[in-house]
């Protein structure tokens, strides 16, 4: 074989792998649509995080605007820190409501941003005051059949009244 | 009876001894390919033959096997997911499999079976036509000359193939899903780039490519080099070759496995 065109091919293969490599990190991943240098962190308190898991996305009115990036369980006020990262080309204001929401009837969760009307926007390190926990089925359906089994008990006294 | 007893348990003896004996040699072989390295290092050349060798020539069954993959991934994945409704994860699905398991995993155990194979074949030939022991009349170290570059090559070329692997498994999994089945074309690629992660899927699959590399070539260019130097020594090699690197991939990604994706996702 001619040393140029082993050269030629070699060339070629070494191309073809790096080329592959970028498509998978911008076209395949997440590197084109989302960077996390380029983030700023906020943290904010639940009662109840249900199923929501770390990566999870932080969506505002559907569109991704970042990440849950740790989660931890707070001693001193019994409750869940969730720690995310927000894309810095989305500010939001200091009055910022918080929810878990779930995607789909079986989907996963993620946390959903609505925006309030505070003039000052949410900076590296603050902490959103306002959150809204996981709907946890169990409870609902025993809150449920709770009401309903009072409901029974207030007909039939009723009844023998 | 007791003679034949003591007989057995000194059988059993052997083999360990022999077994962890020949670790330890393979494993002093392996630090002495990467101190002889420097020769192979500065005489590139060496490696770009070798990387025609193992990684362009491995080129065509790497791209056919992929594409292949990745449309059976595609319309099995069409199949499963349709029940729930979810058929627009297929992209999803074809992508995260690629990437962390199959295409890391099928391209290294090719890899194994084209490239380490010849490898070791090429080694072992050599040896038994003596012309490793003429490299070292020629007081030209084989370890340097012949070992190394092949090693490098392969270390360079595994990550390359299987990135080139898991990218044309994704296209033949668009080509399924998309255009033949007809699943959304936005929300297969939307879908998929929420859910892979560049630092969390991509780089520790390339992570378990490079594990894999080293450790196809370095069991290839050992089995090789240690080769009896016959007709049957050199068979017998090539076949430890293909079986001994199979059951180190799937140990190694087993091992990887559990430390990359324990307990996230």
């Amino acid at each position: 074989m001619q040393r140029t065109t082993m050269d030629l091919w070699v060339g070629i293969f070494v191309i073809a792998g790096i080329g592959a490599l970028l498509v998978l990190a911008f076209k395949v991943g997440n590197l084109g649509t989302y960077s996390a240098a380029d983030s700023y962190v906020v943290t904010g308190s639940f009662e109840n995080i249900g199923g929501l898991k770390v990566r999870a996305p932080v969506k505002s009115a559907g569109v991704v605007v970042g990440r849950v990036t740790d989660i931890q369980f707070s001693t001193d006020t019994f409750d869940a820190q969730v720690i995310m990262s927000i894309d810095r080309r989305y500010q939001f204001p200091k009055d910022t409501f918080a929810s878990i929401l779930t995607s789909g009837l079986i989907g996963e969760q993620y946390i959903g941003l609505a925006a309030g009307g505070d003039e000052a926007v949410l900076k590296s390190g603050d902490k959103i005051m306002k959150t809204n926990s996981a709907l946890v089925l169990e409870e609902m359906i025993g809150r449920f059949l709770f009401n309903k089994a009072s409901e029974g008990d207030g007909k039939e006294k009723a009844d023998a009244d | 009876m007791p003679r034949r007893i003591v007989i057995g348990i000194r059988g059993v003896g052997h083999r360990v001894i022999d077994s962890i004996w020949r670790l330890g040699y393979a494993s002093r072989f392996f630090l002495l390919t990467i101190l002889k390295s420097g020769t192979g290092l500065r005489r590139f050349r060496l490696i770009i033959r070798e990387v025609y060798f193992t990684g362009v020539l491995s080129l065509i069954i790497i791209l056919v096997s992929g594409l292949f993959v990745g449309m059976v991934l595609g319309l099995q994945g069409y199949e499963t997911l349709q029940r729930y409704g979810a058929e627009s994860a297929v992209g999803t699905m074809v992508a995260l499999s690629l990437l962390r398991e199959l295409g890391p995993v099928v391209a290294a155990l090719l890899f194994a079976s084209r490239a380490g194979s010849a490898i070791t074949a090429e080694i072992g030939l050599m040896k038994a036509t003596e012309q490793l022991a003429a490299m070292e009349l020629m007081a030209v170290d084989p370890i340097a000359r012949v070992v190394a570059p092949r090693f490098w090559a392969g270390v360079i070329s595994m990550p390359l193939l299987a990135a080139l692997f898991s990218a044309i498994g994704v296209f033949g999994g668009y080509l399924v899903a998309v255009v033949l089945i007809g699943v959304d074309e936005g929300s297969f690629w939307s879908q998929m780039q929420d859910a892979v992660d560049f630092r969390y899927d991509i780089v520790n699959g390339v992570i378990k490519t490079c594990v894999f590399g080293v450790a196809v070539t370095a069991i290839a260019v050992f089995e090789g080099y240690d080769a009896s130097p016959t007709a049957e020594g050199v068979s017998g090699a090539t076949t430890r070759t293909v079986v001994t690197s199979s059951l180190a991939i799937l140990g190694l990604d087993f091992v990887l496995t559990s430390f990359m994706f324990r307990g996230m996702s």
